[in-house]
């Protein structure tokens, strides 16, 4: 059976500042070495001052996973050089003697199976390395620090994946839940990472290290169990070691084995005195936290009635979600929720459309009004969201500036069939021989209207005139 | 103009225009011109010092609010930041760092309205004992030329002692403050873990040490806590002392005092018969001082050298990684390096105390030693504490001479490490286990420096000056021949 494991490293960026200095959480604006002080810099004599809101942070996520979360909490420093390391190790956590980091033993479930959370901790992102040309030719190598000390949150799952796609479910589930709970943003280029590792039946554990994005893990994931398969097939043991993800070649190599022997001489950091996370601060975290996107899908399906694949795609959308809960009122929350999924997701499907997006509750419930009390046709609202989206002009005046008002005078209806029986005298034996074809019909009429008829009462007008 | 006058002493006369701040400064100035060119205390001088002081002077005569200091000279060790100033821990490593930032006890001083004079010399990032292992040349003890000043803190303690300044601060570790200060007969202060901001000063080995004050009385040192103490949001480590005056009720005297004499620490065999007779002497000015002395044992005492060299060593393996001459250092081309060799090639600059001590602080806590060496040594300190912490439920000090001997002659011991580290046998217990001690200089026998060594609990400094003072009194010492 194959075995996977996760460990998912996302960065806190709705946080103001860095973990233990006042510069940017946020680096990502400035100029290359712009966003550093003393202390981010690692400089002689300078202390780290530990951000709270960021042990706040991280500790919502512990609990958000379900987590245990201990009373009290340490920091440790992890040895080693590199050269996008300040200080030549890194602040980071440990559970070495009990519970000392943020939570651990929690779970999320994937498709009716739980995958455990073994352990969320809080650390310190090292700066960024930029080789002039291919890592291994370089004669050049460049060290950004502005990414120094911003607040990492490490989530190490227990190997209870069993497939690759397993592992991509429940890194969406993941992404959404950090997004949902407001600390950060999983869309942005390198705030949430994640490595895996894979072992199969009879194997030793492998290690998957340099993976850029979602899309990578899943084909390194994939490359490795065939890789591993083919070995064992042949007869060849599978070592245990740690390979990296090489996306030029798309296929993973055996790293050097000096990185695998490295001795990080953990021990705690005492510059940074032991927090205390009382039940009172855990307390209020658990109150402001916002509605989980499960409970908030159940909701939805229970109350309103909304289809779950509907009530799924609103929930784990923020944007969406927030459209919804201010639009909707009992009884036309389900056509509301209607709207947002065929329609509005159609012009707004990145994040970046929804921050330029006009759009505001108030427009969708109008919509949705003008299409119930049959004032427009739902063909129309869609031509108004475009207009709406881009303009954010009132629902009300962009409905009669494009003409938009259903046509349900059965009078007005009836002299545009008449001239389209005349034009279209083929279709009318159709129709009369094989009612099925009756909406070619209904189509021609849509057409000159431009979609503003009352699609049920073109109908009923047709099929009486067929008769006649 | 007498130069060897007290902190406190400088005030009055300056208030009472007897000197300027810029007299005063200017002869202090002349002093290490003459003398320092022998006892090499100073690494560096404030190129501004006698302007810093004429502000001062300014801001006296305008009336404006001047602050406590008085513009009085003092002394830094130089591993402590000061914009825009060299701060080298006396290591070829750091010879040219300038610092960015200055540190929390030099702006406390500095908004007090203190002068500083310069930079002084301390073995490489402060490990050591005598001085001799600066990269830039040791320190001469001011009462004998050819004598060790202590360390690591020596040229912090020498300038004062040679009238180079009125006072300076120095950072303990395992006894840097106090150590010299016995050596050079000064009062040494080790405050409590957390009085004194460490923001600014180079880490050795960040979980015990502390910076603190180099006087020429123990008034002066409370005075000088008084300026730099308390908590500092630039470290969180520090805690509230509430503001406290130490100089207030500081010749209260200790009648009815408990006073421990440590077995351990004055019995050892490392200790020298004319440390042994002062000792013997110091706890008869105790008793005549009403207080009643007692000896108390502390079993883990003959432990502890092994357990601060573990833990030091560790933590400045840790401390010390980030010299890789990549962000900050000193000239060296790169090309042709890749990273690994590029950063052993400049770490090579490194003195053989330092790289003793880094390469110990690599085996101590790696995997499959840690065990034996790092947690082992960290049980160690949790017993001493809890030993302690037990002592001071029965006694409100515990007294030992400073340092087991009197100073030595230059090269005496330094092929010696273990005999060098045995130096440290009476001050790491207070770095172990946090707590305050100070050293007061007690005797000058055959023209050398003892000192007496009390500690007292945590943030009780202000018991331990009133003791301090009651034995500085009893005392009646030559002035240094230089």
């Amino acid at each position: 059976m194959t075995k996977i494991g996760l460990e998912i490293h996302c960065q806190l960026t709705k946080l103001e500042s860095k973990l233990f200095c006042s510069c940017k959480a946020n680096y990502r604006e400035f100029e290359p070495n712009h966003n550093i002080c003393p202390v981010c810099m690692g400089l002689p004599g300078s202390l780290p001052r530990l951000n709270q809101k960021a042990v706040e942070s991280a500790t919502s996520i512990a609990l958000a996973l379900t987590c245990d979360t201990p009373e009290k909490i340490a920091f440790f420093r992890k040895n080693y050089f590199y050269p996008d390391l300040p200080k030549n190790f890194q602040i980071t956590q440990l559970n070495v003697y009990g519970d000392m980091s943020v939570g651990g033993e929690g779970y999320v479930s994937v498709e009716d199976k739980k995958i455990k959370i073994r352990r969320i901790q809080l650390e310190e992102d090292p700066g960024r390395i930029i080789y002039e040309g291919a890592s291994e030719r370089t004669k050049i190598t460049l060290v950004d620090y502005n990414r120094a000390g911003t607040p990492l949150v490490e989530i190490v799952t227990d190997p209870d994946f069993e497939s690759p796609r397993q592992v991509r479910v429940f890194l969406n589930i993941l992404s959404d839940l950090l997004e949902n709970l407001g600390v950060a943003e999983p869309g942005l280029e390198g705030a949430m990472r994640a490595d895996g590792n894979v072992s199969i039946e009879g194997g030793n554990k492998v290690e998957i290290k340099n993976i850029g994005s979602f899309h990578d893990l899943e084909k390194a994931l994939h490359f490795e169990i065939t890789r591993q398969q083919s070995l064992f097939e042949r007869d060849i043991e599978i070592a245990q070691e740690t390979r990296h993800w090489d996306d030029r070649r798309k296929i993973t190599v055996s790293s050097r084995s000096k990185e695998e022997d490295q001795d990080y001489r953990y021990f705690l950091e005492n510059d940074i005195p032991w927090v205390k996370i009382d039940q009172s601060t855990r307390d209020r975290l658990k109150e402001n936290m916002p509605e989980s996107i499960s409970s908030k899908k159940e909701r939805y399906i229970e109350k309103f009635d909304i289809a779950p694949q509907v009530a799924d795609i609103i929930a784990s959308d923020r944007y969406y979600s927030k459209l919804f809960e201010n639009a909707y009122s009992d009884n036309n929350a389900k056509d509301i929720a209607n709207l947002i999924t065929t329609d509005v997701i159609g012009f707004i499907d990145t994040k970046e459309k929804q921050q330029n997006s006009k759009i505001t509750s108030k427009h969708l419930s109008d919509l949705v009004d003008a299409i119930n009390s049959k004032t427009i046709t739902r063909n129309s609202a869609k031509v108004a969201l475009q207009e709406i989206v881009k303009s954010g002009k009132d629902t009300k005046f962009v409905l009669d500036e494009m003409d938009l008002g259903q046509v349900s005078d059965s009078s007005e209806i009836d002299t545009i069939i008449s001239k389209i029986f005349e034009d279209e005298k083929q279709a009318v034996i159709d129709a009369k021989e094989r009612p099925e074809t009756v909406n070619f019909l209904v189509g021609k009429v849509m057409q000159k209207t431009k979609g503003k008829a009352d699609p049920a009462k073109t109908l009923e007008l047709i099929k009486s005139k067929l008769n006649q | 103009m007498n130069l060897n006058t007290s902190i406190l002493k400088y005030i009055e006369d300056v208030k009472s225009g007897i000197f300027t701040v810029e007299e005063f400064t200017a002869e202090t100035l002349q002093r290490i011109k003459d003398v320092d060119g022998d006892v090499h205390a100073y690494l560096s001088l404030n190129d501004s010092v006698l302007n810093d002081a004429k502000l001062i002077d300014q801001k006296i005569a305008s009336g404006e609010k001047i602050g406590q200091c008085y513009g009085f000279p003092i002394s830094i060790k130089d591993n402590i930041c000061i914009t825009g100033t060299k701060t080298t821990c006396a290591s070829k490593i750091l010879e040219n760092f300038i610092a960015p930032y200055t540190a929390t006890v030099i702006n406390r001083l500095q908004n007090e309205d203190a002068v500083i004079t310069g930079k002084t010399n301390l073995d490489e990032f402060a490990m050591g004992l005598t001085t001799e292992f600066s990269a830039f040349g040791p320190t001469k003890n001011p009462w004998n030329l050819d004598y060790v000043p202590g360390g690591s803190s020596g040229g912090s303690a020498a300038s004062v002692a040679a009238n180079e300044c009125l006072a300076s601060l120095g950072s303990d570790t395992g006894g840097s403050v106090r150590n010299p200060a016995s050596f050079c007969s000064v009062v040494g202060l080790k405050p409590t873990y957390g009085l004194i901001s460490r923001y600014g000063l180079i880490s050795y080995a960040n979980s015990i040490e502390q910076i603190g004050p180099m006087t020429k009385t123990v008034k002066d040192s409370a005075f000088l806590l008084n300026v730099i103490a308390g908590q500092d949001a630039n470290d969180d480590t520090t805690i509230n002392n509430d503001n406290v005056n130490y100089l207030e009720d500081i010749e209260d005297g200790i009648e009815g005092k408990k006073i421990g004499i440590i077995k351990e620490m004055t019995t050892s065999d490392g200790l020298s018969s004319e440390v042994s007779t002062a000792t013997k002497d110091a706890i008869g000015d105790f008793e005549s001082l009403g207080a009643s002395c007692e000896e108390v044992t502390l079993p883990t005492i003959p432990y502890t050298v092994a357990a601060y060299y573990t833990i030091t060593s560790t933590e400045a393996g840790s401390n010390l990684a980030r010299y890789d001459n990549i962000r900050y250092g000193y000239e060296l081309e790169s090309e042709g390096y890749e990273y690994n060799s590029y950063i052993s090639k400049s770490r090579a600059k490194f003195g053989p105390e330092v790289t003793r001590r880094i390469i110990l602080g690599g085996f101590v806590p790696s995997a499959g030693h840690a065990g034996k060496y790092f947690l082992k040594a960290l049980k160690v300190k949790s017993k001493l504490i809890s030993e302690i912490n037990k002592a001071f439920e029965k006694f409100d000090y515990l007294i030992s001479p400073t340092a087991p001997v009197q100073p030595f002659k230059f090269g005496e011991k330094i092929d010696d490490p273990v005999t060098l580290m045995l130096l440290d046998y009476n001050t790491v217990t207070a770095n172990l286990t946090g707590k305050p001690a100070i050293s007061v200089p007690y005797r000058v026998i055959n023209g050398l420096p003892i000192g007496m060594q009390i500690m007292a609990n945590s943030l009780n400094e202000k018991l331990l000056f009133q003791s301090a003072y009651a034995l500085e009194s009893k005392t009646n010492l030559p002035e240094v021949p230089l």
